[in-house]
Order: C-alpha cells, then structure tokens, then sequence
C-alpha cells in the first residue's frame, strides 16, 4: 500500500503508443504500467518485461498435484482402508494414474489462475485505481511514477510532445486493495 | 538465389548408401533366413511387414498435417510446407512397396498350408476366426490396401501439384486456395476411415487375429503422428543448416517441438488407456496381448518403448528453451522415431515369433535401407521445385508468425 503521484497519459492510437513507451523508457523515466482495451502484441517487449516464469510455478504445483494423488491413495489403500477389488494388489498403480492425472491438472490450472491474479493484481472484489474511464473504452492510458524531485510541467510537456491526447497528473494508490471505492476518495485527499 | 535446393553430394551418398546396405541385408536375409527354419522364415516376412507398414505411415501422415493445416487454415507451417509435401509426395513409393510386401506375406508366404503370420488366411476350423471372416478374408484385404495406397498416393501428389500450381497462379489469387481447402475436406474423411479406423485393423492388429482392441488405430495414429512430426522437424532443421529456408524461424520449429511434445503424451494416453482398460476388466481373451509383451519375451522393449516414448520426451521437451534448441529438438526427433519403430515392433513380432524374437542385423539393415529411401527420395523431390511457397496467400503471415 502506497500513495504515490503519477504523470498519466493518453494515446488515441496503437501506432503513436509504441514510440511513445520507447521513449519514454530511453529519457529514464519510471514506467509504471499501459492500460489498454485489448491485448497489443509486443506491447510487453516495449516495456521491458521479460519472459513470465508463470510456467514453473505450473510445473511445481503440478507436481504437488500428482505427488498429493499417489500418496493420498497409496495410504488410503495400503494402510488406512484396504479392500480387495476385484482380486488386484492393493497397490495397483494402472488405477491410480487416471486419478493422478486429474489432480495434477487440477493442482496446475487452479494454482496457475491464481498465480495470474495475483501477479496482475485482479481478484473478484479487488479493486485498483483507474487512471482514466476510457482506457477499458479506446484510449491507452501510459503511467508514470513521479517522485518529490520533479518536475512535473517539465513531464506532461515531454508527454505531449509524444503524441498524448490527454494529460493529467494524479496522487493514487499503486497497488490493488480490497474494500470499497470510496475509499480511494480517502487516498487522493490524503 | 537461396529458394532452390540441391542435394550435397555427402547427402546423396549417405543417403544411397543407406538403400545399398538394405538391399544387401535384404539378399543376405533372403539367402539364410528364408533357407532356416519356420521361425527365420517368418522373421525375413515380418521385418518387411514391420518396415514398410512403419514407414508407409509415417509419410502418409504428412498428407494428413497438410489437409489439417490447410482446414485450419493455418500459416505457421506454410514457411517450410515445401517438406510435408515432398513427404506427401512420396506416399506412392512407400505404398507401392508396402503393398509388395503385404500382398507378398499374405498370400505368397505359406509354410505347411499355413500363413503364420495372417492367421485368418487360413482358419483351417477355428471358430473364432471363422466369425471375423466377413472382415477379415482374402478379398477385403487386398481391397483395402489396394484402395488405402491409391488414395494416399493420390492426395499426396494432388496436394503438392495445387500448390505448386498456386506458385504461376495470377497474383492474389485464392482459388486455388480455397480448391486445396475443398480437397483437404475430402482427404480427412479419407483418413479418417482408413488410418484412423480400418486399415490398422487389416495390416497390424490381424497379426495377432485372435485379439482385438477398439483403440488400436488410434494407437497406430499417435505413433505415425508424432514420428511424422520428426521427420519434417529434421527435414527442416537439416535444410536450415544448409542455409536454405531462411524464412523459417525458431517460432517455426518451436512450434513443430509443442507437436512432437503434445502428440508423445497423446501416444501415452492411448497407449495406457488401451491397456488399463484391459488390465482392469482382466478377460483371458484379452490380457494374453500384454501376457506376451509385458510379462514375457518381450518386457525389455515393452518398457524401453515406454521410457522413450513418453519419460524422455515430457522430461526433455517440457521446457521451453530446450524446444527452440536446435540439437535438442533433432536429438529428439530422431529417439522419436526410433521409439515409434521400436513400438511397432513390438506390435508386429510377439504374434507370429513367440520367444524367437531377434533385434539384430536384419532388423536395422532393413530399417536402414528404408530411412535411406526415405531420405533420398524426400530430398530427390524437394530439388524440384522453390522451397519458399511463393504467391501462397498465407506468406506474410507466416513470416512474421510468433508461436
């Protein structure tokens, strides 16, 4: 939880966004987050992200997943319940692997949905700043992270000058939080 | 230009004399096996079986990716499409020696008024195969293999003649496009009612005639699938090292890794459904199928088949760097392929050889001879025309694709 203060602008056209985060990054400025309509491909590579590793949290909690159905059945067989189906050994692997196979995809597509939200900040409930209406509309909405030292005419003229249809400076909770919207209210008074 | 490929002469000699040491093994084989005893006898019929059936598949099956990319509509493999059709085009060679082979064993291949290998040939009384015989008998054999060849042969050549054909076609023009579409609408209920239904049946599963199993072509289809997949991956890769294909990228082949990945764990998911279902319902007429191969003679490659075919691929394949690795994805091509062949083998030898299974000169000299035939042949075709499928109207796209 952190209030913070942001130089926010607004791009009315994918073409004038790319260059404009190029540079954005290439002056030094703190890029806080592009909010767009819809998903801009290479977007991510502009900004600077590098590659998720969403899919070795994947693998880990599918591990978990087959490794809790093999042990859970092989105690509940073997010691806990024992029953004789059907003549086979108490132990019979073959039987458990349609089982196993269940609990490992469930375990991986549960926890990496999870993983997601949470790395996104997007929870049923939670809610996050909303730097300008039109960025779920047709604007992509760019925010910088400014601090005590500056300037702030000095950025929203660099913005304009990379194209921005609209700017705006706002004090804002950075992170997510969960409660009512009234809140935020709270926030930008403080 | 770069567009057109010419055969290295170390390519053609590697690859001619691969074809001479199978014509050598196959005279050898000729001369001592066919002069042994029943068992060396059956063994010189079913390496062929083995072989040609193996190989036929696995070219058929490009037929089949490019019928369900061109449905799909999909421009990721038009970058190197050139080699599913040089594949596909070949179609008629392999069939041509299958059903050599097939009809040779068949009806050629007796020993005391009896085919060892096609049971069903002679039922000489058996009940069982007296039931079958309104499928399984002389007549219907020859049929379906005859009308299973032509088909694959033709829509191979038909396949790699339309887009070819597009190549002087006038600029902009889908017609041709949307003709290969209709096509490849024909081709799939092909398939479907050959390699995914009946023709496995005919070919394979008769071996063991006694024994039936509603998975198998399934199970036969995974396999030359994802061994299919390999071939064109090496082809790829091979051609890229000659600095051809230049616009084929690593998002291409990282897309052919996610198949070979994707369709070894498909293989695994047939595989052990068809066999746990049998294990569970424990029906004598059913388990004696895995009695002999994973409990007898044969449970040495019956659990090497299933570490190749599916541990190291879901270990080596599962990452995604190791997938856009050049050596990697050859180095798993190739055990692919291996383990698929060694997974028809176990399908063809248990049946007829019982414990006088052998898996030695015979075996890879054949094997070799075919991969050699393959290799030539493949690229023989691929000389003759541009590698890059100009005026295709999904180019731009796949240039610029990311997988």
């Amino acid at each position: 939880m952190a209030i913070k203060k942001f130089a926010v602008a607004c791009y009315d056209d994918e073409a004038v966004l790319f260059p404009a985060v190029k540079s954005v990054r290439h002056s030094g400025y703190k890029l806080h987050d592009v909010y767009t309509p819809f998903a801009v491909h290479g977007l991510d590579v502009a900004m600077g992200h590098k590659e998720t590793d969403l899919h070795v949290a994947g693998f880990i909690y599918g591990i978990t997943g087959t490794s809790t159905a093999v042990g859970f059945m092989s105690w509940i067989f073997t010691s806990d319940w024992p029953i004789n189906y059907g003549g086979k050994p108490h132990w019979s692997l073959p039987a458990f692997i349609p089982i196993t196979f269940e609990l490992t995809v469930l375990f991986a597509a549960v926890g990496m949905v999870l993983t997601f939200c949470y790395l996104n900040q997007i929870m049923p409930g939670v809610k996050k700043h909303v730097f300008h209406p039109r960025q779920s509309d047709d604007y992509f909405v760019m925010a910088i992270e400014l601090n005590d030292h500056t300037n702030e005419q000095e950025v929203l003229n660099f913005l304009k000058g990379t194209g921005a249809v609209e700017t705006s400076v706002q004090t804002a909770e950075s992170e997510w939080w969960y409660g009512r919207w009234d809140k935020k209210e709270a926030y930008e008074l403080a | 230009m770069n567009e057109r490929f010419e055969m290295p002469a170390r390519l053609r000699n590697t690859s001619l004399a691969l074809i001479a040491v199978g014509i050598l093994v196959l005279i050898i084989g000729g001369v001592t096996l066919l002069g042994g005893d029943e068992y060396e006898k059956t063994r010189f019929w079913l390496v062929l079986l083995h072989n040609s059936v193996f190989f036929l598949l696995i070219t058929a099956v490009s037929v089949f990716i490019q019928a369900a990319a061109s449905l799909a509509q999909g421009g990721w493999i038009v970058a190197y499409k050139r080699v599913p059709e040089a594949i596909g085009a070949n179609v008629w060679l392999f069939g041509l020696i299958a059903i050599a082979v097939l009809f040779g064993v068949a009806f050629g291949f007796k020993i005391d008024g009896h085919n060892p290998i096609y049971h069903w040939m002679t039922p000489h009384g058996d009940k069982v195969l007296e039931g079958k015989s309104a499928f399984l008998n002389p007549t219907m054999f020859a049929g379906f293999t005859i009308v299973t060849i032509a088909l694959w042969a033709f829509f191979g050549r038909k396949f790699r003649a339309l887009s070819i054909a597009q190549e002087s076609a006038p600029k902009n023009s889908t017609k041709i496009y949307w003709a290969m579409v209709k096509w490849s609408g024909g081709f799939l209920l092909v398939y479907a009612l050959t390699q995914m239904s009946t023709t496995p049946w005919m070919w394979l599963m008769s071996i063991d005639a006694h024994w039936y199993s509603t998975m198998f072509s399934w199970y036969t289809f995974a396999s030359a699938f994802v061994s299919g997949m390999s071939v064109i991956l090496l082809f790829v890769v091979y051609l890229k090292n000659q600095g051809k294909l230049e616009i084929v990228g690593k998002e291409h082949v990282h897309d052919l890794g996610k198949f070979m990945f994707a369709f070894s764990i498909f293989w695994t998911y047939v595989w052990f459904a068809q066999y746990m279902l049998i294990w569970y319902s424990n029906m004598p007429e059913e388990t004696t199928y895995f009695k002999m191969r994973q409990h007898g003679p044969y449970s040495m490659i019956w659990y090497a088949v299933f570490i190749i075919n599916f541990i190291m691929p879901i270990l080596i394949l599962m990452a995604r760097p190791s997938k856009r690795n050049y050596f990697t994805v050859c180095f798993m091509a190739m055990v692919i392929i291996f383990g698929h062949w060694l997974d028809f083998y176990i399908i063809t030898m248990p049946g007829p050889l019982k414990e006088h299974w052998h898996l030695s000169w015979y075996e890879m000299g054949i094997f070799a001879g075919f991969a050699g035939l393959l290799i030539f042949s493949v690229s023989k075709t691929l000389t003759k025309s541009s590698l890059v499928p100009h005026n295709n109207p999904l180019l731009k796209e796949t240039i610029i694709h990311l997988s």
